[in-house]
């Protein structure tokens, strides 16, 4: 049986995605990749144990010992208080982790479905399908995405947070959202590599669309999605707290959501009460910071002009043992043709543009 | 250097050269700017049409705004009889194409809770949220560009990650708890700035009594001629233009950042450092101008931001624009008046988009020629 | 005399993703008043680091070891500019030394007039009044060439032509009449005519102004051209310095002798075109051509209803079977568009085309797709031709299975190899991905994919032109080779006359988008009838001092504007 031989020089470890970028990465870069990485893993271990984390249950009015009483300050039994609806604020802060990782991994992988066959078909074909497709996405990606989203959920739920339809109905809002966003990029990469020579070489050769569009396009164009999905989904999350905040949420019953914790908390800030504010405003300002910043950081990493590289020592002696040609030949023995390894110090970009 | 030019040297016939893209770009910017205008003008009709369309389908796919908003509280022979009266038991397409007429004519409806023109709204409250956005701006514009200006010229440094940082918790604070932790502190805490509102009672009826009322309290107040009245608005505008000022500085200064230092590593910067231009005046002038024109592109964009933002701050400080309308209409289930208002800032939101292409054209030579 | 620049053991380095890579090793070198200094060298070999090291202008990923000792143009003051502080080196720049670069179109700022920006230079060494710094830019402006310099001081860079541009960052490098100029590859993006006026107008600023140069470039024939004294660069260190004859006539090193070997010129592929001609069975120009084109005209669509841009426009020709056509031209001559139309990559809107009896005026592509197995396809640019993703076996073996030879990678692999091995690249390449390989050997591999079915018509698009020069002549043996061998015939595109005479049977000469000349190499390159045919062939410099300095004069009389 043949076997596939594929060798790849890179060891296992550092093919993982991130794995690869932390190593790449240098000084404050890798600071703040690490810490990006450090509060989004925080944010992943609070929503898959949030019912080992937290201690009372996220509609939970009162325990053994009674009713918990509303708008308590912060003491031993809850260590960041109650709100105005009597609930646990802890508590809800750490459920409210479950339901926005829901919410963003129903709306990316919705919105990248669709974006990409969209944006994969429209770029490649262009015509007329592709003016109009265009012309849509740009009309919607243009208008303000909260609006559209508050439309969405007037239309998928009438209006009324339902039981836990809810964080349906809001992931469904928030795709349709984002299918513009992934329809440019992905088309922009298809429009960009179409005009590839290794495309035109496969159309020269005979190659139908199809696997033109599945071999050669679309494994190209969907190099820069890591960067996209982390960039999308900081903008999930505050997408639905804004739905939230303006009570397109999803009822405290169902599940606990942030944005909805903050808009109940509006008249407590006059009054003094600031607990029921800060925590659940701080948990969306930590989750979306850190998922930020592994965003920023791969995309800098990605981009050799904004990707920090080591200091080197003064160019000296023991620096010469490391330098030259990457497994070419050094001295030119023999015919002209070997001079070409020679070739592959061009391609760090160092004679040609440094 | 007292040299003349000799016969041989000076060029001699047109030089077939220029590389075939320069001279492509040529070809394209040679329409001139009008022409430009004009096919972006025509541009902005399709964008409108789908908006609304877009509005009207998919507000109307659930069902009929009455029964929306009055669903349990009357019976169904009763909505029956005002659906009748208001015409939504006719086919939707009828519906359709009659609302696309009224809105050609510029009319967006009337509300379904209070009987009032949405155009109205526009006038009444219009003015608030113009207001907000014309400080927002001003506060995004001085905390953003300079900042982002900052930050690529010491990037990856420390200075650069702090202010990266900044950018992100800019962006990462969603409006209305930046406008909570601001009311927290200034208004409650330190009790030096006002809670909510555009202006106090007494201020507001000074106003209300001119006879050339522009809705813009700013104006309004120096009106009034009365500085104490002027402070006072400006007092109240303080919180809310930070609140979401910062949210579009934090973008703004990710954009000029990022920009300039994608133009930074240009040749032509390498050549004016060739020519013994200083490190800061290469930022200044020769990266930051360039890159203005991508960032004025995704400014227009921003303008979208902008309104999501102003509905949320709006309702967080109480300032009696469209976006708090907006949210209040939604809270009383009211989907004619929410439907007429999107559709109207569809409109809003489309021709500014299309001033602010046309100043970025003015800005690229290449285009103005 | 005095030096201008004295660069003593100077090394450099960069930190890059694969650790510290030294650019630069131990160089020293000098440069007299007055004086042009070429350095020449492939890439990778430290030239253009070196370059840049002389103005301070290394990135912040460098590290620079040694001594680079400027010396101002009045002999007042001396500065090392890898020690210097970063204010006299702002100072330095301008003043003692200033630079040419590659490419004038992104050495401009696109967003300021030209004159501003002439004047900038002026403003940042002293203080010049508003209309002071105006004037001196309209002189120097006026100085190298630029008609109405008046007018056109308050010009944008890109109202003016590739050649013009280049003549500004010229002047501006001048404004400040300092001692050294630096021209990285400075007639490397411009044609080969405009390089000839770009070639006098360096010459006049050392001539007539007094400056010394240093000439980075690639290009032997334009250090013949230009040079008083070459340095060769192999690899980051000075292999062998001496003044230009004595280079070109006795080089000292055999890495030398090599490089001038490698460079094509005028006249070599005589002898092995005769050779081909007689050897041709009797009948042969008989038989029915694989490409003939009649009137053929190809017109890009324009946008929103404005006329389009005209690339091709009634040309006429034909390709025998086993016969090579070389295309030369300029930039914007159509020559690439006419290449790609014969592939069914362009549309032909004119005329008449036909290719492997196809009618490809008006075809759809169906009715092609049997025929593309006959079509060989080589592109200009190695680094994007293949998909980054695939191997070079699953790269070569994409034509076999598309056209049902074989039936996945694995299956086609014997053939694959037999492939790599005809274009002499081993078979353990088949495994590697397209970034593990040079350019060159990319090239190759292109080739092998090319010729995977034994394809009647061969199509080359400036195959060597993004190669170093020793690398070209081994590409370009190589096609030869197996042209001999296979007996495909190809159309053969280039901006360089030498190299299409190394390998055309007959030549054509595109000039915006006509064919202006066509016949056999010897014909065209020989006894030239078209003025832009013989003023191509004077413009391209040769790598020897004497014959260029004879071939300059016949240039200069040949000056007239083209009719």
């Amino acid at each position: 049986m043949p076997t596939v031989s594929v060798s790849r020089k890179r060891p296992l470890l550092s093919r993982i995605p991130v794995v690869h970028q932390v190593r790449q990465s240098v000084g404050l870069q890798r600071g703040m990749l690490l810490a990006g990485l450090a509060i989004t893993g925080i944010f992943l271990i609070a929503a898959f144990f949030a019912p080992a984390i937290a201690p009372y249950g996220f509609s939970q009015l009162h325990d053994a010992s009674g009713s918990f009483g509303a708008q308590q300050p912060p003491s031993p039994a809850h260590i960041w208080g109650t709100t105005v609806g009597g609930y646990d604020v802890f508590s809800r802060v750490v459920w409210g982790s479950q339901t926005a990782l829901g919410v963003i991994v129903v709306s990316v992988v919705l919105s990248i479905f669709a974006g990409i066959f969209l944006g994969l078909v429209s770029g490649y074909f262009g015509g007329w399908l592709d003016r109009v497709l265009v012309v849509v996405c740009d009309a919607v990606y243009a208008f303000p995405s909260l609006l559209l989203a508050i439309v969405m959920s007037i239309v998928i739920s009438g209006g009324q947070s339902k039981l836990w339809g809810g964080i349906l109905a809001a992931a469904i809002s928030i795709t349709v959202v984002f299918i513009p966003q992934y329809f440019r990029v992905i088309r922009a990469e298809a429009v960009r590599i179409k005009a590839e020579a290794y495309v035109e070489s496969a159309r020269v050769v005979g190659a139908g669309n199809g696997r033109i569009m599945f071999r050669h396009v679309l494994r190209n164009a969907t190099r820069t999605l890591p960067l996209i999905f982390t960039l999308n989904s900081s903008e999930a999350i505050l997408t639905l707290a804004g739905l939230g905040f303006l009570g397109f949420g999803i009822e405290p019953t169902a599940a606990s959501e942030w944005g909805y914790d903050l808009n109940k908390a509006l008249s407590d800030v006059t009054s003094g009460i600031w607990w029921t504010a800060l925590y659940p405003g701080l948990a969306i300002v930590l989750v979306v910071l850190g998922v930020t910043l592994v965003g920023e950081s791969l995309n800098d990493l990605a981009d050799p002009r904004l990707r920090g590289r080591r200091a080197v020592a003064k160019a000296s002696g023991d620096v010469a043992e490391t330098s030259v040609v990457p497994g070419g030949t050094l001295a030119a023995p023999g015919g002209v043709g070997e001079l070409e390894g020679a070739g592959l110090l061009g391609d760090d970009g160092i004679e040609v543009r440094s | 250097m007292t040299t003349t030019v000799t016969g041989a040297k000076a060029p001699t016939g047109p030089e077939p050269s220029a590389p075939a893209s320069a001279r492509r770009r040529r070809r394209r910017s040679s329409g001139g700017l009008a022409r430009y205008i004009v096919i972006r003008a025509v541009l902005i009709l399709p964008t409108i049409f789908i908006l609304v369309s877009l509005v009207f389908f998919l507000m109307r796919s659930t069902g009929d705004p009455i029964t929306a908003a009055l669903g349990g509280r009357l019976t169904p022979d009763q909505l029956a009889v005002r659906i009748h009266a208001a015409g939504y038991d006719r086919p939707l397409l009828v519906q359709y194409f009659e609302y696309l007429g009224q809105i050609f004519t510029g009319n967006f409806g009337t509300t379904l809770s209070d009987n009032q023109p949405v155009t109205e709204i526009l006038t009444h409250y219009g003015s608030a949220t113009l207001e907000l956005a014309f400080y927002s701006l001003i506060v995004a514009f001085i905390v953003g560009i300079p900042l982002g200006m900052v930050a690529a010229y010491f990037r990856d440094r420390g200075r650069d990650a702090a202010l990266r940082v900044f950018a992100i918790l800019c962006y990462a604070t969603p409006v209305f708890f930046a406008g909570l932790l601001l009311k927290l502190i200034f208004s409650i805490w330190l009790d030096v700035l006002p809670v909510a509102g555009r202006a106090s009672t007494g201020s507001e009826l000074q106003m209300e009594l001119l006879p050339h009322k522009t809705g813009i309290y700013l104006i309004d107040a120096f009106q009034t001629g009365s500085m104490a009245v002027v402070g006072d608005v400006l007092q109240h505008a303080v919180l809310p233009a930070v609140a979401l000022g910062l949210l579009t500085a934090g973008v703004f200064l990710r954009l000029v950042r990022t920009n300039v230092i994608g133009t930074l590593s240009t040749d032509y910067v390498d050549a004016a450092r060739s020519r013994g231009v200083g490190e800061f005046r290469l930022v200044r002038k020769h990266a930051y101008r360039p890159a203005l024109i991508p960032i004025i592109t995704v400014i227009g964009l921003q303008i979208a931001l902008l309104l999501g933002g102003a509905v949320l701050t709006e309702t967080t400080f109480e300032w009696k624009g469209l976006g708090f309308e907006l949210a209040h209409y939604l809270q009383a289930r009211d989907f004619v008046a929410v439907q007429g208002m999107v559709a109207l800032l569809a409109v809003i939101v489309a021709v500014t988009n299309f001033v602010v292409d046309i100043i970025a054209a003015l800005i690229d030579p290449r285009v103005r020629y | 005399m005095t030096n201008v620049v004295e660069i003593e053991e100077l090394g450099v380095s960069f930190a890059t993703d694969a650790g510290a890579v030294k650019a630069v090793d131990g160089v020293s070198l000098t440069v007299a008043e007055g004086e042009v200094l070429a350095i020449v060298g492939e890439s990778g070999s430290g030239k253009t680091v070196t370059a840049k090291t002389i103005l301070g202008l290394l990135p912040e990923t460098a590290t620079a070891s040694g001594a680079v000792l400027l010396t101002s143009r009045d002999n007042q003051s001396t500065t090392d500019v890898i020690a210097v502080s970063k204010q006299r080196l702002r100072e330095v720049r301008g003043r003692d030394v200033a630079m040419v670069f590659q490419e004038p179109s992104t050495a401009l700022n696109p967003v300021y007039p030209v004159g501003w920006q002439i004047a900038e230079g002026l403003r940042a060494h002293g203080s010049y009044s508003r209309s002071e710094a105006r004037e001196r830019a309209i002189e120097v402006m006026r100085l190298v060439g630029i008609p109405e310099p008046e007018v056109r001081v308050k010009y944008y860079p890109h109202q003016f032509s590739g050649g013009q541009k280049q003549r500004i960052v010229i002047a501006m490098a001048l404004v400040l009449n300092p001692g050294l100029i630096v021209a990285d590859e400075p007639t490397t993006a411009l044609d080969v005519t405009v390089q000839a006026e770009i070639l006098d107008l360096l010459r006049r600023c050392r001539d007539e102004f007094g400056a010394a140069i240093v000439l980075i470039t690639h290009n032997m024939g334009v250090v013949a051209d230009l040079a008083d004294r070459v340095a060769v660069m192999y690899q980051g260190k000075v292999i062998e310095q001496a003044d230009s004859r004595t280079l070109f006539s006795a080089p000292r090193e055999e890495y030398t002798k090599r490089l001038l070997a490698a460079v094509p010129h005028v006249g070599q592929g005589r002898a092995i075109t005769r050779e081909r001609a007689d050897t041709r069975a009797e009948g042969w120009s008989g038989q029915a051509p694989v490409v003939e084109a009649k009137g053929l005209r190809i017109q890009y669509p324009g946008r929103l209803g404005r006329p389009g841009f005209v690339a091709v426009d009634d040309v006429s020709f034909q390709i025998l079977p086993g016969e090579v056509l070389g295309l030369v031209g300029e930039s914007g001559s159509g020559k690439t568009t006419t290449g790609r139309a014969i592939a069914g990559l362009t549309r032909v809107t004119g005329g008449s085309l036909r290719v492997l009896g196809h009618e490809m005026n008006g075809i759809r592509e169906r009715e092609f797709r049997k025929s593309r197995k006959d079509i060989g396809f080589v592109f200009q640019d190695p680094a994007s031709s293949f998909n980054p993703l695939l191997t070079i076996a699953e790269c070569v073996a994409e034509p076999l299975i598309v056209h049902g030879r074989a039936r996945d990678p694995q299956a086609a692999r014997a053939r694959v190899d037999e492939l790599l091995e005809a274009v002499q690249l081993p078979r353990a390449y088949g495994e590697r991905f397209p970034h593990e390989l040079s350019g060159g050997q990319r090239q190759r591999a292109s080739l092998a994919r090319a010729l995977a079915l034994d394809p009647q018509l061969l199509i080359a698009d400036e195959p060597t032109s993004a190669l170093d020069v020793s690398v070209q002549a081994r590409v370009l043996e190589l096609f030869a080779e197996l042209q001999r061998e296979l007996g495909f015939a190809a159309l053969f595109i280039s901006h360089d006359l030498a190299v299409v005479d190394l390998l055309a049977d007959r030549i054509g000469v595109l000039y915006q988008g006509r064919l202006v000349e066509e016949g056999t190499g010897e014909a065209v390159l020989e006894s030239p009838k078209d003025r832009y045919t013989q003023r191509l062939l004077a413009s391209l410099p040769v790598p020897d001092p004497a014959v260029q300095a004879q071939r300059r004069q016949r240039l200069h009389e040949l000056r007239a504007p083209l009719a």
